[in-house]
């Protein structure tokens, strides 16, 4: 009996897999219902559905990439410190001595890469012409999704507190000043005010609700911390079980009707 | 820091140049590119040879067979010859001048890049020559000969000191492969498109309807995932070490970075903040992207291309996603990355970045164009102590043009295309999805309309009222 068989005897490893190795029919049936990581796939699929340059793969990209940034994500929140003391620093650590700095490049890298796959996603889905019925719904989960990779990048781009994270947050959050109504320089902001007084200030507006203070200061580092690591990975991890489980209710991958 | 680097390399290699364009180094690293690109082209031949195709010269030249494999090889030689003298004459940059970008065609490449204009109307124009050449761009051959193309380009273009600055700065790499990569992946459609429509020409199903038997997805699809992650994984773990994660001076609240730049994706919109007052292109235009793009699936009715890719069968559908997609997103934020320097000045790709670049801005108000120029009066200015309603009523008066302008190209405009061009669209949507869909196309054509008529006539706004932030 060779080790592996040994192995596979065991009634540790049978109270894992339930099934004898996949090398059969049956059993590669068997390994997808039974199994919580493949049970998302189907059993069986048609030919033209896992064929690559039909699908681009690109939506599976996506999602491997979120892993890789969670994985990393959560190994550089135990070294990064989110205050104005220590954020730079932290960084400029993991660049120059931390042993495996190297995860905070995978993490950028593929952050970028995620934003680039998601919307060569949404350019497949649209060009097959996916979102037709009955799918409609889940291209709308699927531009929530799209944006929530944007806020999560964007968020993302203030922690290393330097100079290029501070003024890009500075330029892109400067818009919400603008909102209408709800923002202090926005139109029609005047129309909230009680008894003459403005309710809409440069303390009280969109753009403050972003950066709670009136400037990219240590409330908005806390803020963008917690929404980057907590908050927008909550909502998109959410999100995509309810994608995912819309496309296998929704009959799989689109194919001609 | 980085000035005195560069001053003390002077002084130690006596060199004059701070801003050498070519230096031993990167010669020696243009030879490793031309070797991959080498070695891209030998594969590129092996297939050509087994695909045995041929092409015919015309007649004036002999009227021969050649086949493509020939070509093929031919130019792969060439590339080795290439890659060779840089790699072997690196230390003398003289004896590559023939390889280095010729100053004319810098000045040439970037008389038009340099344009907002220019810019635009090229892209749009290769746009619309991408879509009316489909069929031959579709072609293998066709499409690598133009990847090619753009690597040379790349290459030759590396050269440049200007343009090593921009493109090589390490956030900017990923978007010279998007660039690529969004290439290769519409080239892709239109190959598969142009097939599927020439068999619905011949009465046959679509390509992906054809020979599709149910296979397991152990092994078929799982094998395939578990290939790719590897992949991915050892691309972001190379792509990590080969290039550092950009980390500049500690944040400064009181030194302003000139450009100051949004992270690279939300560069479309920086870019209409030149056109529209930051409520519409920070808030109000990215809202309606965001639900027009949600609407989508409710305001499409064409119940055709669903689950196979095709041109003929979903014209207008594609187009007009296509045309959001690439000249206007992908579009802008090349424009934003690349050529929007200090001041928001735009710069050629082989330009300095001079913070002192002054271009004249003389922008005028619809309103002023109205009164000033149409009725040859003054704006009408309430009198200093009227009360608000008064103020107000003026300030209506005054942009009202403005307003007769958006409302009817809001209002009016989708039942004038009702009754014209989108007939069809208006009869088979009802009212409700009809106008929606065609406001949102309004939209979207805002953008374009009001570059062109800031170009054309330096319009700056249709309705100017700043006095409550209200500026279109």
């Amino acid at each position: 009996m060779s080790v592996g068989d040994y192995i596979r005897d065991s009634q540790i490893w049978k109270s894992i897999f339930r099934h004898p190795a996949p090398y059969d029919r049956r059993n590669r049936v068997v390994v997808m219902l039974t199994n919580f990581f493949l049970h998302l796939h189907p059993v069986s699929i048609k030919q033209h559905g896992i064929a690559l340059s039909y699908t681009w793969c690109m939506g599976g990209i996506t999602f491997f990439l979120f892993l890789v940034e969670t994985i990393t994500g959560v190994l550089l929140m135990f070294y990064y410190r989110p205050t104005l003391e220590w954020a730079f620093n932290d960084i400029l650590a993991l660049r120059d001595v931390t042993t495996l700095g190297i995860m905070r490049e995978i993490h950028r890298w593929g952050a970028h890469a995620m934003v680039i796959t998601v919307w060569l996603h949404m350019y497949r889905v649209f060009l097959t012409g996916s979102y037709k019925p009955p799918r409609e719904f889940n291209w709308v989960v699927g531009v929530i999704l799209l944006k929530l990779t944007l806020l999560l990048s964007f968020t993302g781009y203030l922690l290393p507190w330097d100079q290029l994270a501070i003024w890009a947050i500075t330029v892109g959050s400067n818009m919400a000043r603008a909102t209408p109504v709800l923002g202090h320089e926005g139109p029609g902001f005047q129309f909230l005010n009680l008894g003459g007084y403005d309710l809409i200030t440069n303390a009280s507006d969109a753009r403050f609700l972003l950066l709670g203070s009136r400037f990219v200061g240590e409330e908005t580092l806390n803020r963008f911390y917690i929404l980057h690591c907590v908050a927008i990975p909550l909502a998109s991890a959410g999100l995509i079980a309810i994608h995912f489980w819309r496309v296998r209710k929704d009959g799989g991958i689109s194919q001609p009707l | 820091m980085n000035s005195l680097s560069q001053i003390t390399s002077c002084l130690i290699l006596g060199s004059t140049d701070p801003h050498p364009n070519v230096t031993p180094s990167v010669l020696f690293g243009l030879g490793w590119l031309y070797l991959i690109l080498f070695a891209m082209n030998v594969v590129w031949t092996w297939r050509s040879f087994h695909k045995a195709r041929h092409f015919r010269l015309p007649e004036f030249m002999g009227g021969m067979d050649i086949p493509n494999a020939a070509l093929w090889s031919i130019y792969s030689i060439a590339l080795l010859l290439v890659s060779v003298t840089h790699l072997t004459c690196a230390s003398v940059p003289e004896a590559l001048r023939w390889f280095v970008m010729p100053d004319f065609a810098k000045a040439a490449v970037d008389s038009v890049v340099a344009d907002a204009r220019i810019y635009f109307a090229v892209t749009t124009g290769a746009f619309i020559a991408m879509l009316a050449l489909r069929d031959w761009l579709a072609k293998p051959n066709v499409g690598w000969g133009i990847l090619n193309l753009s690597l040379l380009f790349l290459c030759v273009s590396l050269t440049d000191w200007d343009f090593r600055q921009i493109v090589g700065k390490p956030d900017n790499v990923p978007i010279v492969a998007m660039l690529f990569i969004v290439g290769y992946f519409t080239w892709l459609y239109f190959y598969r498109a142009n097939q599927n429509d020439r068999r619905a020409a011949e009465g046959k199903v679509p390509a992906e309807a054809e020979n599709n038997e149910k296979v397991l997805t152990w092994p078929d699809l799982v094998y395939t995932e578990m290939i790719c992650m590897i992949a991915i994984t050892a691309l972001l773990i190379l792509w990590g070490i080969a290039l550092q994660a950009p980390l500049e001076e500690p944040a400064s609240a009181v030194k302003t970075p000139n450009p100051s730049k949004a992270p690279w994706y939300f560069l479309g919109l920086q870019e209409m903040l030149v056109y529209y007052d930051p409520w519409l292109a920070g808030v109000v235009f990215p809202s309606v992207i965001i639900g027009g793009m949600m609407a989508i699936p409710y305001i499409d009715f064409n119940k055709l291309g669903n689950g196979y890719y095709t041109f003929n069968e979903r014209k207008f559908a594609i187009t007009t996603f296509m045309f959001g997609f690439l000249p206007l997103w992908v579009g802008m934020i090349i424009l934003g990355t690349f050529l929007r320097g200090p001041n928001w000045n735009i710069f050629g790709i082989y330009e300095f970045w001079d913070v002192h670049k002054l271009e004249a801005l003389n922008n005028v108000n619809l309103s002023e164009y109205f009164w000033l120029y149409g009725l040859g009066q003054p704006l009408p200015i309430a009198p200093a102590d009227s009360s608000f309603v008064v103020k107000s009523g003026y300030i209506l008066l005054r942009e009202a043009p403005g307003f007769i302008a958006i409302g009817a190209y809001l209002g009016a405009m989708p039942m004038v295309l009702a009754m014209s061009v989108f007939k069809t669209f208006f009869l088979r949507m009802g009212f409700l999805r009809y106008m929606v869909f065609s406001n949102l196309v309004l939209m979207m054509a805002a953008l374009p309309i009001k570059m062109v008529l800031r170009w054309a006539v330096n319009l700056k706004y249709f309705i100017a009222i700043p006095e409550w932030f209200f500026n279109v």
